[in-house]
């Protein structure tokens, strides 16, 4: 095997599991720290740098951290280990922060002359202005609504996420200065680049929810389109729904329309989905929560038509299937009417430029997507840079803030005549954490506690009102005990070979079994004859250089450490030392402020 | 001291053995001894040996003098029964609860000052008697609990941490216990666990006293230059005059599997110790060609099952005492009464 590189930033990185999977980067073992030492402000500005809208991740968060979670793959003696509650601790920071507005971005005073336009409020371009006002920016945003949030308000029902927290964090953009147009939607494209704007982001999100044409679909006003219905819900226009709700779809929009429908007045609502559970969109946590309200989640069901019986809706008929093992190929068995009042469609969104013009140098796919670089999010036309669900069509809130900070980052370039595609990369930085003989500046002990269970506010109170929040975060007792479940993966084990006089100690100790020093070899062979079978091949194996005193290498399964540090305290030449990474992110500003120094 | 307990949680392919135990269950308490020293590694080597043996917790007595090496049996099998004897006694406290309850399996550990100064005159007798038991010396040429005198391992040349060399003869336990009829004789490096824990187990499995060497680096006031008990010296100075493996009983199926080596010598309980290599005109039952392959090899430390002899009757065989451990004895056997003594006493009017 090669010696594994570990100056090369992505090694740490990738063994931050969490901070590897959220697509932000988010520093998620430092915050978790900050908490647990009770600097909830420190926690949620460190949480703000790369996420934006921590007090609405910490609600809304789809999360792909929690499943990389290392914790999660460790056994545990309640039956399965669960990931740290990550998401739901960002909450806690935002829950706990005191004053921020001393620590917010600020605009200078001076403009640096460029303009920008970003295309709809979502978060995406609510991100660009963030990046980019406090270096100058003038940014004016053309918003269809007469709010700001994009989806974050128009779908994401309150009752998930209160209109104060929404309000609170896309303010602290907005009061930057941006320029904000509300009521004005973008009609042409050419018109908004006849203003003479030095650059453009399309941020309008993936505005069009599906239709699905099946006989009676235009026989009754009793059939919505999910995403509009939401957002009819979120302006005020609707307040109410039938009893018997069926919703077709088994997405994050069926489980937003199918709890608001029983805030509506929905007492028999279905969430009706074509495949088995298995392959649902929906998350699991998600399911809990709809579930917790007495939705009932039908599975292999197939709409075929709406029943209109006199001009009026009444009913549903739908295939029952039976799936083949992979759930690839179904069979119908029969078909079955069930009884309804309203049918919420549910089934995805699709894009739509019809306002873009054909002949300006925006290529458009044979799907009618924009043709975007990935890195750079520039589409084919210079100067003009797309993100979140407009870019690739529908995400999450997360990636539309990554989009965001990385077209930040091109728009800066563009505009200070730097190559989009000059880019900085990570840097990582190490930092011993060794205070003395057998002291770490981290709690490095494992704590067995299981996951903490989120209390939810009782059925009866909830649906009182629309927007009563379910979700009462946690109390300081779960705070306490659920921060100490991080295993810290940030400290990382840092090993020097030169050091190293193959004592075994370090490989005694090791409570999962990661090292072992061995004679050298091909990396799958190897994998197999470690002190543990190293088999989570997504899970980096280091290898060491040649140890001097017999040429062996030094293996460390990066998969199951706990980052307790005994290894590096039993170390007797410190040859492996506990260091902190600290991934160093670069967000839009280099080429402004190298402008600047060289102006200066 | 570390600053936490080793983490309870394992690695999920931790595997258990004949009884049900994984290897974390022949754990014992977080080692105090300096980061690095040999006796840790031998501890490691011990707990795997004794989880692969599927010995009961219940059922091991680990026994032991005083020094770095005889404060180990706290860090292995927290559920086994133990005695910290005072400095050099280990053998005559095992001899003791051997006595009273030969049916436990008795793991000593010692120093080569507890065993080679004060207390080798009872090392010599425990010898003689063909005690069963696994006797590990954990040598690393100096006192380390006192803070690193030379002992009487430490070669002559050899020099201590400020530079002094020694220019006594050392005693070499292995040559002692040959030339005074010790009957399993093994030496390792605590470097080498593939080599320690098929010699700890075929050691345990003896009938009798089996005396295991084991070179072990003092990380703190012996593992400078010029030091012969270093890593690095005895790294380079190791030489396996013999390589083995143990064959456990229930796993030893005669026909199919036939022996790997050159030799092999069936062990009292059914055990099989395979040579896979022994050196020319080399017998490992032949008590004067180990003691001349030793002499033949000076200023090495030469390595492996040396000699073993499974023949010659242990202590309680010799002694003709009870088949069972005298708990197990009926009262009215242990103790006949009064009548019962009148009459012994008679006898020896
Ligand atoms: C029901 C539902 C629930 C969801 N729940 C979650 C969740 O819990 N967690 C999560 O991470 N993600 C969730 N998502 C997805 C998430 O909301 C989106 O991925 C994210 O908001 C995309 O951000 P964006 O900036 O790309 O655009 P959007 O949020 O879609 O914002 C686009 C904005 O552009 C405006 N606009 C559109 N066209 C024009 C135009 N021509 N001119 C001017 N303005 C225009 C729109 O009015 C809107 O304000 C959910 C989505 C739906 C539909
Ligand atoms: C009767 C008695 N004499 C002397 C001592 C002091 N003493 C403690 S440990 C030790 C030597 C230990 O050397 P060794 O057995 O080699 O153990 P190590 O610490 O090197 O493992 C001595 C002399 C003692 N504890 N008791
Ligand atoms: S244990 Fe902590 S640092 Fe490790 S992946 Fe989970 S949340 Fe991230
Ligand atoms: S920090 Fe060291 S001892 Fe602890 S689990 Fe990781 S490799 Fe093992
Ligand atoms: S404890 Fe240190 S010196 Fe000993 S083997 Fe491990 S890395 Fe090498
Ligand atoms: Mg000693």
């Amino acid at each position: 095997m090669h010696a594994s590189d570990t100056s090369n930033p992505d090694y740490f990185h990738k063994v931050v599991d969490c901070q590897w999977a959220c697509p932000a980067h988010t520093n998620v073992p430092e915050y978790i720290r900050l908490i647990a030492q009770g600097r909830f402000t420190d926690a949620y500005m460190l949480n703000r740098e790369s996420n934006v809208f921590p007090a609405v991740l910490g609600r809304t968060c789809d999360r792909p951290c929690e499943p990389a979670c290392r914790r999660s793959r460790l056994p545990s003696p309640s039956g399965e280990e669960t990931p740290v509650a990550i998401c739901r601790l960002k909450r806690v920071a935002s829950d706990h922060k005191g004053d921020i507005s001393e620590r917010l971005p600020k605009a200078p005073a001076v403009k640096n002359g460029k303009r920008i336009a970003c295309i709809g409020a979502g978060p995406s371009s609510l991100t660009v202005a963030n990046d980019l006002m406090p270096h100058g920016y003038s940014i004016t945003i053309l918003e269809r609504y007469d709010k700001p949030g994009g989806l974050m308000r128009t779908n994401i029902p309150s009752f998930r996420l209160p209109e104060q927290v929404l309000a609170d964090e896309v303010n602290s953009i907005l009061d930057m200065g941006v320029d904000i147009r509300y009521n004005t939607p973008a009609t042409s494209m050419k018109a908004i680049l006849d203003e003479g704007f030095d650059a453009i982001f399309v941020g309008s999100g993936a505005p069009r929810g599906k239709d699905l044409d099946l006989p009676g679909r235009n026989e009754s006003d009793r059939i919505h389109i999910g995403i509009d219905w939401l957002g009819g819900l979120a302006f005020g226009h609707i307040d109410k729904i039938g009893e018997k709700v069926l919703i077709i779809g088994v997405g994050n929009t069926a489980m937003d329309c199918c709890r608001s429908s029983r805030r509506l007045g929905g007492k028999d609502v279905k969430v009706m989905a074509r495949r088995p559970r298995a392959y649902f969109k929906a998350s699991p946590w998600e399911l809990e929560d709809a579930e917790e309200e007495n939705i009932e989640i039908v599975i292999n069901h197939a709409p075929k038509r709406f029943v209109i019986e006199n001009g009026v809706l009444t009913g549903m008929e739908f295939e029952r299937l039976e799936w083949d093992a992979e759930a690839k190929k179904s069979t119908v068995i029969d078909t079955v009417i069930l009884p309804c009042d309203d049918v919420i469609l549910a089934i995805g969104q699709d894009n739509a430029f019809p306002w873009i013009e054909h002949d300006l140098g925006i290529e458009f796919d044979k799907w009618g997507m924009p043709k975007v670089d990935q890195t750079t999010f520039e589409c084919t036309r210079p100067g003009i840079f797309f993100g979140g669900d407009a870019a690739w069509g529908p995400k999450n809130i997360i990636w539309a803030v990554e989009h965001g900070h990385q077209a930040a980052i091109s728009i800066d370039n563009h505009c200070q005549g730097v190559s989009v595609a000059e880019r900085l990369g990570f840097g990582i930085n190490l930092i011993s954490q060794k205070m003395g003989l057998s002291e770490w500046s981290y709690h490095n002990d494992y704590n067995p506690a299981s996951r903490q269970k989120m209390k939810h506010v009782d059925l009866v109170q909830r649906f009182e009102d629309l927007h009563v929040e379910v979700e009462l975060g946690f109390t300081a007792e779960q705070t306490a005990r659920e921060v100490q479940r991080c295993l810290n993966c940030d400290v990382q084990t840092v090993f020097k070979a030169a050091k190293c006089i193959e004592c075994d100690a370090c490989i005694d100790i090791c409570p999962l079994s990661c090292l072992t020093i061995t004679k050298d070899g091909p990396e799958d062979e190897m994998r197999l004859r470690l002190s543990a079978p190293a088999t989570n091949i997504t899970q980096e194996l280091f290898a060491s250089d040649p140890l001097p005193h017999t040429g062996r290498l030094m293996m460390k399964d990066e998969d199951l450490c706990v980052h307790c540090g005994l290894c590096a305290e039993r170390c007797p030449t410190a040859a492996w030392d506990m260091q902190k990474s600290q991934l160093n992110i670069n967000y839009a500003g280099q080429a402004s402020t190298k402008l600047e120094l060289t102006h200066a | 001291m570390p600053s936490i307990a080793k983490p309870l949680v394992g690695h999920p392919s931790l595997a258990k053995n004949a009884i049900g135990l994984t290897i974390r269950d022949y754990e014992g308490t977080m080692s105090t001894l300096c980061a690095g020293c040999g006796h840790d590694s031998i501890t490691a080597a011990i707990i795997k040996a004794l989880w692969e043996l599927s010995t009961p917790p219940h059922r091991l007595a680990k026994m032991s003098g005083i020094g770095c090496s005889s404060k180990t049996p706290t860090y292995f099998v927290s559920g086994a029964h133990g005695f910290n004897s005072a400095h050099g006694r280990m053998p005559a406290i095992a001899t003791g609860a051997s006595a009273a309850n030969r049916e436990l399996t008795y793991v000593g550990v010692s120093g080569d000052g507890d065993s080679l100064s004060i207390g080798i005159g009872h090392l010599c007798h425990a010898i003689r008697r063909n005690l069963n038991m696994l006797y590990v010396l954990e040598n690393n040429g100096v006192y380390g609990l006192t803070k690193g005198q030379f002992s009487a391992s430490t070669d002559v040349g050899s020099k201590s941490k400020k530079g002094e060399a020694n220019v006594m003869s050392p005693i070499d336990p292995i040559q002692l216990a040959l030339s005074i009829g010790a009957t399993f004789v093994a030496r390792s490096f605590s470097g080498d666990k593939e080599q320690l824990i098929p010699i700890l187990k075929a050691a345990i499995a003896h009938r009798g006293f089996a005396l295991v060497d084991v070179i072990s680096p003092c990380v703190t006031f012996n593992d400078h230059e010029g030091s012969t008990k270093s890593y690095k010296y005895s790294r380079g100075a190791t030489h396996a005059a013999t390589e083995s493996d143990f064959v456990p009983p229930a796993t030893e199926i005669v026909g199919s599997i036939g022996p790997v080596g050159s030799t092999s010598i069936r062990m009292h309980d059914g055990s099989v110790l395979n040579f896979t290599r022994v050196p020319d005109n080399y017998d490992v039952t032949d008590r004067a060609a180990a003691v001349k392959y030793l002499r033949e090899h000076p200023g090495q430390i030469v390595t492996g099952v040396l000699f073993a002899d499974e023949g010659v009757p242990d202590m309680h065989e010799m002694a003709g005492s009870p088949q069972t451990a005298l708990v197990n004895v009926p009262f009215d056997k242990l103790c006949p009464g009064s009548a019962a003594l009148e009459r012994l006493m008679g006898s020896f009017r």
